[in-house]
């Protein structure tokens, strides 16, 4: 009896101080409370669904979906075309879209911001105030404030519809429609140049693992430049002439005359990038460009002037000592936050729904929402699709973080 | 030894600097020349060459692109449109108007739509009350960011207590319908909560209140909170009801970010405990809830908080647009924030955290006493760098069909009485100038903090 109630007040006891059975406690009330909030959500939204009689469910998916979607990359690749093809293609045109944008943004955005880095670190007072100005207006301005300056202001500088701006002698042009350009036409037999490129990229490889081996065996390294250009150009170059050049250009066709509504460029030929998405490419590249100029420069100055100097006492010539000394240094502290910004930059491509560019937002969430109504299903497949995506990119950044990391012992 | 005349008995002249080290020509040579004058081989000589193109095309594209900017917004500018002929003033004969020559800005047209751009369609007899808030604004954060004014603390939890409540008050008009009932519940439940935890710290009503009074009297204090907030929002004060449909323009980018980040500060700090709590669920439900908001972009958040939020909502409750809105960035940035603050506690030395167990103290205790002071001090310039793009993202709520300024500029497009060839331009210009003020303003303001919280590592 008496055992008894020692026992249960130490059990008691327990659930009030012992910090491992208090943390049980604190979880479990936590759970509950969690488990009452989210059923108080699901019951609502249930009867909510019921009352304004709509479905759930993923049936929407294979129905077809009649709407006109800007020609884009998506719609090229999908095929897509209205009354054919169903929600589910016009899902995949969004996400193909978002995709591309992304990637080209990523592209240039790095390409530009490793440059103006660089150039705000330049001795040159010149070069330094143009980078300095570049990045102070670029990364203080909202982007969707760039995004509306360049697609409803700077591209409608250019000629109207019958009218162009003529690029490249004429092989291209730019108007309101949009930047025409020569499609590349591949023929029979593109096929092996590009296998032998692939493989002149696999040797180069090779090559370069074995001249590092031979460097570190004899102190020498053998000439590396010449090899890769043979692998890289030339090979693919020689099979390309002995396929008998399997690749022609597709001009885009200007008609200057003919009748009014005819003149201008023809819809079916060259390769066109329609305005929303040069906007779009324009103000996600120039704005996140701004972030990863800083990125670089902090990561640049994070590596100690005595490892120049050192390079120098070692007897590296300048460009040696940044290739093999710095940029390595360097990349270790830009790395991370460069992931960041790469996925910012995806997460932002969404504000193509402000210019009606045909991104999973604009036209799966915006467009075929509307036509549907299930918000909960369509909405979860959009935030699903950024989620992956922001996966995928820290995942392979972070594998190149892993490769490029210091290794300490 | 008085005598010795070989001796000088004043100094040297000073001989004037070299010519070549003073003055422009000697700053160019210096920081500009001194980059391209290398020729001693081939490779070098190639180089220095390009370099010296490149800057003379770096210095020609900037020059003529500042001269654009000046001959438009000042030179080429239209100022007044004393005749009140509206788009007529801003456009030239051929486009209907009476302006000779090519036109830059047109002035007149932001004089006409300013109010709009401030304070969307704000109803023009009450416009004092904004402006009031705007004023406090600017007084009480002008207090806070000069480093010797006195009670600098006190004014920061004015700040973001009194004046946010103030601000609702006053921009809404208090009329919020409110139910009495659960007012009085919410305030009877808040005094015995708090009592209760009280008297339960001192071990007077037993075991469990002794060990978990803390988080009863915390629970009540809450309760007290709302029921006093719920109280100074149903007093009539004889203010003018104006719904959240007539705000717009600076007001509603001012509203949402400052919510944003306010309200992102507890629901961050707790975030970023539970990240890194010993306790498994809390961490995992923080990191899944902190991924998933930095995974998505703001605009689905917003879609989601515009057209999912009513649904998981009892039937019938409906509430405006902005409030959604503001729920959606709250819970955005609330993620963005838990970052920034967990690099706080991680920033914290262990030798912080042993410590303070070392006194004896609990978790709650040594939290709120010892790591989140440090921690918190440590992160100001995160945080302000989280408000700096919180600002920018704000223009997203235009998505959603709220105005904000950007929004108010767009709309201001439409307007056929000011449609010129360069209101849209002129339009984005003062956007663009505004906002940018802000956030570069903010962004020195974070740059001086943080050289100033830099103390300690210093050699």
């Amino acid at each position: 009896m008496q055992e008894d109630t020692v026992r249960q007040q130490s059990i008691i006891n327990k659930l009030l101080y012992n910090s491992t059975w208090r943390g049980w406690l604190f979880q479990a009330l936590v759970l509950l409370g969690l488990l009452g909030f989210f059923s108080w959500i699901i019951y609502n939204t249930v009867s909510n669904l019921q009352r304004l009689d709509k479905k759930s469910g993923f049936d929407f998916l294979s129905q077809r979906a009649g709407f006109e979607i800007l020609d884009s990359p998506g719609v090229r690749l999908m095929d897509y075309a209205p009354g054919v093809s169903t929600y589910l293609d016009v899902f995949w045109v969004g996400a193909i879209n978002t995709i591309t944008v992304a990637i080209l943004g990523i592209i240039a955005a790095t390409l530009l911001g490793f440059l103006i880095g660089v150039m705000r670190l330049s001795r040159n007072r010149i070069f330094s105030a143009v980078a300095t100005v570049y990045v102070e207006i670029f990364r203080n301005i909202p982007l969707l404030l760039q995004l509306f300056f360049w697609y409803f202001f700077a591209l409608r500088a250019v000629p109207e519809l019958r009218e162009r701006w003529s690029l490249f002698g004429g092989l291209g042009g730019i108007n309101k429609s949009g930047l025409y350009l020569p499609a590349p036409v591949f023929e029979q037999g593109f096929g092996y140049v590009a296998l032998a490129f692939v493989l002149g990229v696999a040797g180069c490889w090779l090559y370069a693992r074995f001249a590092t081996a031979r460097q570190f065996a004899t102190g020498r390294r053998p000439p590396t430049l010449p090899v890769y250009l043979l692998l890289l150009i030339g090979i693919p170059l020689v099979v390309f002439l002995v396929q008998g050049s399997p690749l022609s250009w597709e001009l885009p066709v200007f008609k200057e005359d003919g009748p009014i509504l005819r003149r201008g460029y023809q819809a079916d030929a060259g390769m066109v990038l329609k305005p929303e998405f040069i906007g779009l490419w324009l103000a996600l590249s120039l704005y996140t460009a701004s972030f990863i100029a800083e990125i670089v420069r902090a990561g640049i100055l994070a590596v100690p002037h005595g490892q120049t100097e050192a390079s120098q006492a070692l007897g590296l010539s300048g460009g040696m000592a940044q290739r093999l000394i710095i940029i390595p240094q360097a990349l270790r502290v830009i790395v991370p936050p460069l992931t960041s910004q790469f996925l910012n930059l995806t997460k932002n491509s969404s504000l193509a729904v402000a210019i009606a560019y045909p991104d999973i937002v604009s036209v799966f969430a915006g467009t075929a929402l509307n036509q549907i109504g299930q918000e909960i299903e369509m909405i979860f497949m959009m935030m699903m699709l950024y989620l992956i995506l922001s996966l995928l990119t820290s995942l392979f950044m972070n594998w190149f973080n892993a490769r490029i990391r210091l290794v300490e012992r | 030894m008085a005598n010795a005349s070989y001796l000088r008995t004043e100094d040297a002249p000073l001989l004037p600097p070299p010519v070549s080290d003073t003055g422009i020509a000697g700053w160019m040579r210096r920081h500009v020349l001194s980059t391209m004058n290398d020729f001693s081989s081939p490779g070098a000589g190639i180089r220095s060459v390009l370099m010296g193109l490149l800057t003379l095309l770096l210095l020609y594209y900037g020059l003529s692109a500042l001269w654009g900017i000046i001959d438009f917004a000042f030179i080429k500018a239209v100022w007044s449109d004393p005749e009140g002929l509206k788009r007529g003033v801003c456009t030239t004969a051929e486009q209907g108007g009476v302006a000779t020559g090519e036109v830059g800005a047109c002035w007149p047209y932001v004089q006409a739509k300013v109010k709009l751009f401030i304070y969307g369609r704000y109803p023009e007899s009450e416009l004092w009350r904004p402006n009031l808030i705007f004023a406090l604004l600017a007084a009480g954060l002008g207090w806070i960011i000069i480093d010797k004014a006195p009670g600098r603390r006190f004014i920061a939890l004015l700040m973001l207590s009194v004046f946010p409540l103030a601000a609702l008050i006053l921009l809404t008009g208090g009329h919020a319908g409110l139910s009495r009932t659960g007012m009085v519940i919410m305030a009877v439940s808040g005094v015995v909560l708090t009592l209760a935890g009280h008297l339960g710290l001192r071990g007077v009503l037993g075991e469990i209140l002794l060990a978990f009074g803390g988080g009863v009297r915390l629970l009540g204090l809450l309760f007290l909170i709302i029921a006093a907030v719920m109280f100074f929002m149903s007093i009539d004060y004889g203010l003018e009801k104006v719904p959240t449909d007539f705000w717009g323009g600076l007001l509603v980018t001012l509203v949402v970010a400052l919510t944003g980040i306010v309200a992102s500060l507890p629901l961050g700090i707790v975030l970023a405990l539970g990240r890194r709590s010993s306790l498994p669920l809390f961490r995992v439900l923080s990191i899944t809830f902190i991924e998933f908001w930095r995974g998505v972009p703001l605009i689905s958040v917003l879609f989601m908080s515009s057209v999912m939020l009513p649904l998981f909502l009892p039937e019938g409750t409906d509430f405006d647009k902005l409030l959604r809105a503001l729920i959606g960035v709250a819970l955005f940035s609330s993620a963005y924030m838990a970052e920034n603050i967990r690099g706080g506690l991680q920033a914290i030395p262990k030798g912080q955290y042993e410590g303070a167990s070392a006194l004896g103290l609990s978790y709650n205790q040594s939290m709120r006493m010892i790591i989140l002071p440090q921690a918190l001090k440590i992160v100001i310039p995160g945080i302000v760098n989280t408000f700096i793009s919180l600002f920018k993202d704000t223009t997203l709520v235009l998505i959603i069909g709220l105005f904000d300024l950007l929004g108010m500029v767009q709309s201001s497009f439409t307007d056929p009485s000011w449609a010129t060839p360069v209101t849209s331009a002129t339009g984005y210009l003062v956007c663009a100038v505004t906002f940018w003020v802000f956030c570069f303003s903010m962004s020195r303001y974070s740059v001086h903090l943080e050289k100033k919280l830099h103390t300690g590592h210093k050699r």
